[in-house]
């Protein structure tokens, strides 16, 4: 007991259990559903994954800011629509600018939604509640309505979806599976180790100790935002490539299957606890649940109660039982450092 | 900066963009001041209004309950469910209002008695809720309610006033003594400027959180059902997105975000100035969409232009001391 507490942190357990629970969850559907493990399934997982997770990296980074970002969907929406109409109009534009485009923009919106938080002092929650419908309002105006056909694109575009990275076995792992697996590992690395990105979490955790020892707290906020945003416009070129055709109603809600993938995935959304693994795991969970779902064809209409129960569940079970594991941790921490002769330092 | 005081309140500046609006209004349109139109003007919204009201006591109280929109569409989803399956209609309303007290009463306890975040379990809520009703009703439109339940949702009542107009009035009227002429008003407020010193001066801080999101998602379902009545139909999808508007006339009210101070005057003004604001871009070919983007333009500038005022007069007064 004592060596497990010296070397896991409770949020450990929690990802670890998590990572049980999807085991446990393809291990059940796999009995339900004939010709379940095949690699089909593993590519439709996969492949709407990919563009949730790079979003809820982002989200991740303001959710530890004890921020909300509800703003992601129409930001998704807006670049995809945008990129599409540019790609559409322009042939010749190469597959670099194009990905550009739609982080820039991305970019862009992200700093709004930041300024007006970490500058502005608006909470998140009325800036992004604003945003989302100021970004989607936008997006119908400058449309016209119009959509953006699959057609109208360049063939790399279209086949972009079925690139494969590496074949392992039978399964081939897609091109943007794996950009948002790398992504991750970018994140998770980033967090783990550098100064500048371990701010977020000593801003989350207490900010008011964080703008005493002189960390550029607005800064810190303005740039999670703008990251978000960033992350946002590269996830909507992904879409684009994804689904071919765009409509005004692209990534309509998706800020909400975000949000839920960073929560189930264990991301305190109190800040300052909870990491970029995780919410993938998050992803990972919603997604198996639903095209498990689909596969067993339980009607769609039971997708989003199960999503809000999920939700409530991952927060309520947070609150519970994660505070009671960080008390039971931090008692036996003072007993080491109080009992002299126990080993706790070397 | 030596304005009279009762000049500085927020509630004159929102006098102030009530008379604009409707001057500009009444000289755009000679139909706008009928009383036909301006029953229209409320009818039009008034399911939104009437949950702003009690939006206005939860977030006085320091919480936020995002899942408003999803109750409306539940307790109607219900009520078309269970007189399809043969309920009466009194029986099946009575079942639309209880799935909101369900709901509230879910929300309230997660909230007031686990501790966890308004925030987030109301947005489980809105998420939820609105799963729950899609289940029920999935993707068909109920119609075919008895003729008297969607008379009462369009046809006057009282002289030009229909039965949600008479309602929200009542209840404004209600919720003004409530909030500011009585002593459970003043726990709201004592709530919402500091929980713990309620809770030491023996406040049942939790009982009131719960009483509070019970009657918000009561009140949720009753404008969900005025809604119904006044389409004559239900869908699953049926007021998507209000939580917008909603929590947008409230803050416009003058009601800090972080609780503790705002006033019913202030909603109401709000109520108006939004309502006379659509009607206006309407008059003047404004699309929905648009119109949408102005309202959330405006539920972030009700919140940074007081913030930046306050930063603006302290660096002033920093500079005179």
């Amino acid at each position: 007991m004592r060596w497990l507490q010296r070397h896991i942190r409770p949020e450990q357990i929690r990802e670890f259990s998590l990572l049980l629970l999807i085991v446990a969850a393809v291990l059940i559907f796999g009995s339900m559903i004939d010709g379940y493990y095949t690699s089909r399934t593993f590519n439709r997982i996969a492949s709407s994954v990919a563009i949730i997770t790079v979003v809820a990296v982002g989200q991740t980074l303001v959710v530890l800011t004890r921020n909300i970002d509800l703003a992601v969907g129409s930001i998704v929406g807006c670049t995809a629509y945008f990129t599409g109409a540019q790609l559409a109009a322009h042939h010749g534009l190469p597959p670099v600018v194009a990905v550009l485009i739609a982080m820039a923009l991305g970019c862009a919106m992200g700093a709004i939604n930041g300024a007006l938080v970490a500058y502005g002092r608006v909470p998140s929650i009325i800036v992004t509640l604003g945003s989302l419908a100021i970004y989607r309002g936008i997006l119908i105006d400058y449309s016209g309505a119009r959509t953006v056909t699959t057609d109208s694109l360049p063939k790399w575009l279209i086949d972009l979806p079925r690139l494969n990275f590496i074949t392992i076995g039978d399964l081939d792992i897609r091109a943007m599976f794996a950009l948002a697996v790398g992504i991750v590992v970018l994140f998770q690395i980033g967090t783990s180790f550098l100064n500048v990105a371990r701010r977020f979490y000593a801003m989350g955790s207490n900010p008011d100790a964080a703008e005493l020892i002189g960390m550029p707290t607005r800064q810190i906020v303005f740039s999670a935002f703008v990251l978000s945003g960033t992350l946002s416009g590269l996830a909507g070129f992904m879409f684009l490539a994804r689904f071919g055709n765009i409509t005004v109603e692209a990534a309509r809600g998706m800020e909400l299957q975000v949000v839920a993938a960073v929560v189930v995935g264990g991301v305190n959304i109190f800040g300052g606890s909870g990491t970029v693994f995780g919410a993938m795991l998050g992803a990972i969970m919603i997604a198996i649940l639903e095209q498990s779902l689909f596969r067993l064809q339980i009607s769609e209409f039971w997708r989003d109660a199960i999503l809000g129960l999920l939700i409530l569940m991952a927060v309520a079970s947070d609150a519970v039982i994660l505070n009671r594991l960080r008390a039971i941790w931090s008692r036996t921490e003072l007993k080491l450092v109080t009992r002299p002769g126990t080993g706790a330092a070397p | 900066m030596t304005l009279p005081p009762i000049l500085r309140r927020w509630e004159a500046l929102l006098l102030l963009m009530l008379v604009v609006i409707a001057g500009l209004n009444i000289v755009y349109s000679p139909f706008y001041l009928g009383v036909g139109n301006i029953v229209n003007l409320f009818q039009l919204s008034i399911e939104k209004i009437i949950v702003a009201l009690m939006m206005t006591l939860i977030i006085i109280n320091g919480e936020i309950d995002l899942s408003v929109a999803s109750v409306m569409g539940l307790s109607s989803c219900v009520t078309a469910y269970t007189f399809h399956a043969g309920w009466p209609m009194g029986w099946a309303l009575t079942a639309g209002l209880a799935s909101g007290a369900v709901a509230g009463a879910i929300n309230g306890f997660w909230i007031a008695y686990v501790g966890l975040p308004s925030l987030a379990v109301t947005l489980a809520g809105l998420i939820g809720y609105r799963g729950v009703a899609r289940i029920l009703v999935e993707d068909r439109a109920y119609g075919g309610f008895p003729e008297w339940f969607n008379q009462l949702g369009q046809q006057p009542l009282l002289g030009p006033l229909t039965f949600s107009i008479i309602i929200f009035l009542a209840m404004f009227v209600f919720m003004a003594v409530v909030l500011h002429r009585s002593a459970a008003g003043r726990l709201v407020y004592v709530m919402g400027n500091n929980v713990q010193a309620a809770r030491y001066s023996g406040v049942r801080v939790k009982r009131v959180k719960l009483l509070l999101f019970v009657a918000s998602g009561v009140v949720a379902a009753l404008a969900g059902l005025l809604y119904s009545a006044r389409l004559g139909s239900v869908r699953g999808d049926m007021a998507v997105g209000f939580e917008l508007d909603v929590i947008t006339i409230v803050l416009l009210g003058g009601v800090s975000i972080f609780g503790g101070s705002g006033n019913l005057l202030g909603v109401g003004l709000s109520i108006l100035v939004i309502l006379n604001l659509r009607n206006g871009m309407g008059l003047a070919d404004i699309t929905g969409n648009t119109q949408t983007s102005v309202i959330g333009a405006l539920l972030i500038l009700s919140v940074l232009v007081p913030n930046m005022a306050r930063g603006l007069h302290s660096k002033l007064q920093g500079r005179e001391t």
